[in-house]
């Protein structure tokens, strides 16, 4: 990105310590009073959320900074988003595509979101399609939205059949070779990649990004 | 049969049970054991064991003894779970007008085990309320939210300042309907919740005269994980742990004592000194070891502290990977707890904790569900020889007791293998 300002590394570093009020109101200040460039105010939004990732992949950030981070994000994106003038041409070029579901039978949706999240600010684009998701949800939505990776997320021990079952259905539709599927939760390990026949698993967040760069060809 | 051999049986039920019983309280009091003691935890498992759906399982008491006292039969565990009150919730969540949980029948199908809805049942800006009377709080607000039977309530006088002749007008809504509707609900759901601890209690009075004791009495949970899970959620938890630092750490502060005060009584009641804690939210990948230490931990341990003191013997059951606490949670009297552990390894637990507290788990939920019973097997002596033989105080247990999807030839295996290598 270009040079950036006092002001705008000011903002980079409130957002990305955590500095949530002082963050927002010079956000506000920039984009309300100052006729700053929306655009430009994303873009720094972006690169405090890489520091934030890079601090939370070296075990300095936990979840609450994630979700904290992402709140200011959105609230920030709320008021910069409907001063957009430009064509939307001038957004950043994404990684690859990634659809992400909690397999049928699960209702948890916290590090789904967190996973979603994670892969959102590192330059993924990535569709949710929520909790409890069908079998024939994920093949009929991999179809339409012809994801690179696919993620399977789970918290309880029937998320085991589940993901198989998923797994199975995408590999009978013809889908299997085309993308890479990857499973989280609480529960899942080695064992259960295994057992569900897909890529690779993960136990975090941050797992899923450098799961989703390396198959992208992108460093980590 | 005959007196004689009636009585010859209650008396070798009767010494199974002190064997049994004292296996663990060895275990406590960091005694070597005569051998490593293996504990049946088991919710929907029992379903797949015996054969019905989930759902029949939530709703007929009978059933779950009978399946219960069969397993426990089988597998002849040195402790069981209180198996018809972890199951047979059905009737008594359906009369309260449960709303936290969505289960067989009610938002899930009847193959399915209840899941709990996290939601934000307390608002951010509710801190104050709760901090400055958290009966009113809990009257007015938090059970109408979570139970229909209490939705009533919400019209309740505000209580304090009636007093002398104000008492008077003061009582006056309680005539009105929907207060007068509620407290018969709230009743009628007291009814069915002591319908389900009686038959708790027949359960364990049956299984005591068969030689089998009990795990615990009743649970308990963290200062921290009361408000994360129940009332703020886990995102507004993690967003208040920024926000609204102060109030939340005076929440927690006051969290303790009315936490302490009811689980002494719940205690009491069940007549029984282990009390089960299951820990959400201390695990290494949840929050930073700061704030681990700033939020968490003080308060769980005048938690623990209070309980000991009241000669009780709290059973944490570390959810997911907790081994950069280990050194932290070492911090408790030796000879006190159990420390149950899902997935921090335990020989690694067992180094830092092995002459502070007893040791239960932790054969992977996993291999347990997709595992063949040799690797099973593999398992449980990879623990005996590593943990038990090396003077380390385990009762063996699944991680989190056993998945309900668990194959019964599985849950032989880990028995077979406990009473193999650690006798």
């Amino acid at each position: 990105m270009a040079e950036m300002t006092d002001q705008e590394k000011q903002l980079v570093e409130w957002l990305a310590d955590m500095n949530e009020d002082d963050a927002f109101a010079l956000a506000k200040k920039m984009l309300l009073e100052e006729g700053a460039n929306p655009l430009r105010v994303l873009e720094l939004c972006r690169n405090a959320m890489d520091i934030v990732g890079k601090r939370f992949e070296k075990g300095e950030y936990f979840l609450p900074e994630l979700v904290l981070a992402g709140e200011m994000l959105e609230n920030i994106g709320a008021i910069a988003k409907p001063l957009i003038k430009q064509a939307p041409g001038e957004e950043p070029r994404k990684l690859a595509k990634v659809l992400i579901g909690t397999v049928h039978g699960d209702l948890h949706d916290i590090g789904k979101n967190i996973v979603t999240f994670m892969l959102d600010i590192n330059g993924f684009e990535v569709k949710d399609i929520g909790i409890d998701v069908p079998v024939k949800t994920f093949v009929d939505e991999i179809s339409q939205f012809q994801p690179d990776v696919v993620g399977l997320s789970g918290f309880l021990t029937l998320a085991f059949d589940s993901m198989k079952e998923t797994v199975e259905a995408i590999q009978d539709a013809g889908l299997r070779d085309k993308l890479k599927i990857m499973i989280g939760g609480g529960q899942v390990d080695e064992t259960v990649r295994n057992y569900t026949g897909a890529d690779a698993f993960g136990t975090n967040a941050m797992d899923a990004v450098s799961l989703c760069k390396n198959w992208m060809g992108v460093a980590a | 049969m005959t007196t004689q051999q009636n009585d010859i049986q209650m008396l070798a039920a009767k010494a199974a049970y002190d064997a049994r019983w004292q296996r663990i309280m060895d275990c406590v009091n960091l005694k070597q054991p005569d051998r490593m003691p293996v504990s049946m935890f088991a919710t929907f498992w029992l379903a797949k064991y015996g054969g019905i759906t989930n759902r029949q399982l939530m709703y007929d008491y009978a059933k779950v003894e009978e399946i219960g006292e069969r397993a426990v039969l089988e597998f002849e565990p040195d402790s069981h779970s209180p198996l018809v009150l972890q199951c047979a919730l059905g009737r008594s969540l359906e009369t309260i007008g449960f709303k936290q949980l969505q289960w067989p029948g009610h938002g899930v199908s009847d193959t399915q085990p209840y899941q709990y809805l996290d939601r934000e049942y307390m608002k951010a800006d509710e801190y104050d309320d709760f901090l400055f009377d958290p009966t009113g709080f809990y009257l007015s607000k938090y059970l109408p939210r979570v139970a229909g039977a209490f939705e009533g309530l919400d019209e309740l006088p505000y209580l304090p300042g009636l007093h002398y002749l104000r008492l008077l007008s003061g009582i006056i809504p309680f005539i009105n309907p929907r207060i007068r509707e509620s407290m018969e609900k709230v009743i009628k759901a007291a009814e069915e919740v002591k319908r389900l601890n009686d038959h708790q209690v027949e359960f364990i009075a049956r299984m005591k005269m068969l030689g089998f004791p009990t795990a615990f009495g009743t649970t308990s949970i963290a200062p921290y994980d009361l408000i994360a899970d129940y009332f703020r959620g886990a995102t507004g938890m993690m967003k208040d742990l920024y926000r609204n630092k102060d109030k939340l750490l005076q929440l927690l502060d006051k969290a303790v004592v009315f936490i302490l005060r009811q689980t002494l009584a719940a205690a009491k009641q069940w007549n029984h000194p282990i009390v089960f804690i299951p820990i959400h939210w201390a695990p290494d990948a949840f929050m930073s070891q700061k704030q681990f230490e700033t939020f968490w931990w003080p308060t769980f341990r005048k938690l623990m502290i209070g309980l000991i003191d009241g000669g009780l013997i709290p059973m944490p059951l570390w959810e997911a990977d907790c081994t950069k606490r280990l050194e932290v949670i070492r911090d408790i009297p030796a000879g006190k707890c159990i420390y149950w552990f899902e997935r921090t390894d335990m020989v690694r637990a067992f180094e830092v904790l092995g002459d502070v507290v007893a040791l239960r788990g932790n054969i992977s939920p996993s291999l347990l569900t997709t595992g063949k019973p040799e690797e099973v097997d593999a398992a449980v002596r990879h623990l005996a020889e590593n943990v038990f033989h090396k003077g380390g105080k385990l009762i063996l247990d699944a991680a989190f007791g056993l998945p309900d999807e668990t194959p019964v030839e599985n849950v032989r295996a880990m028995f077979a293998a406990a009473r193999k290598y650690a006798s």
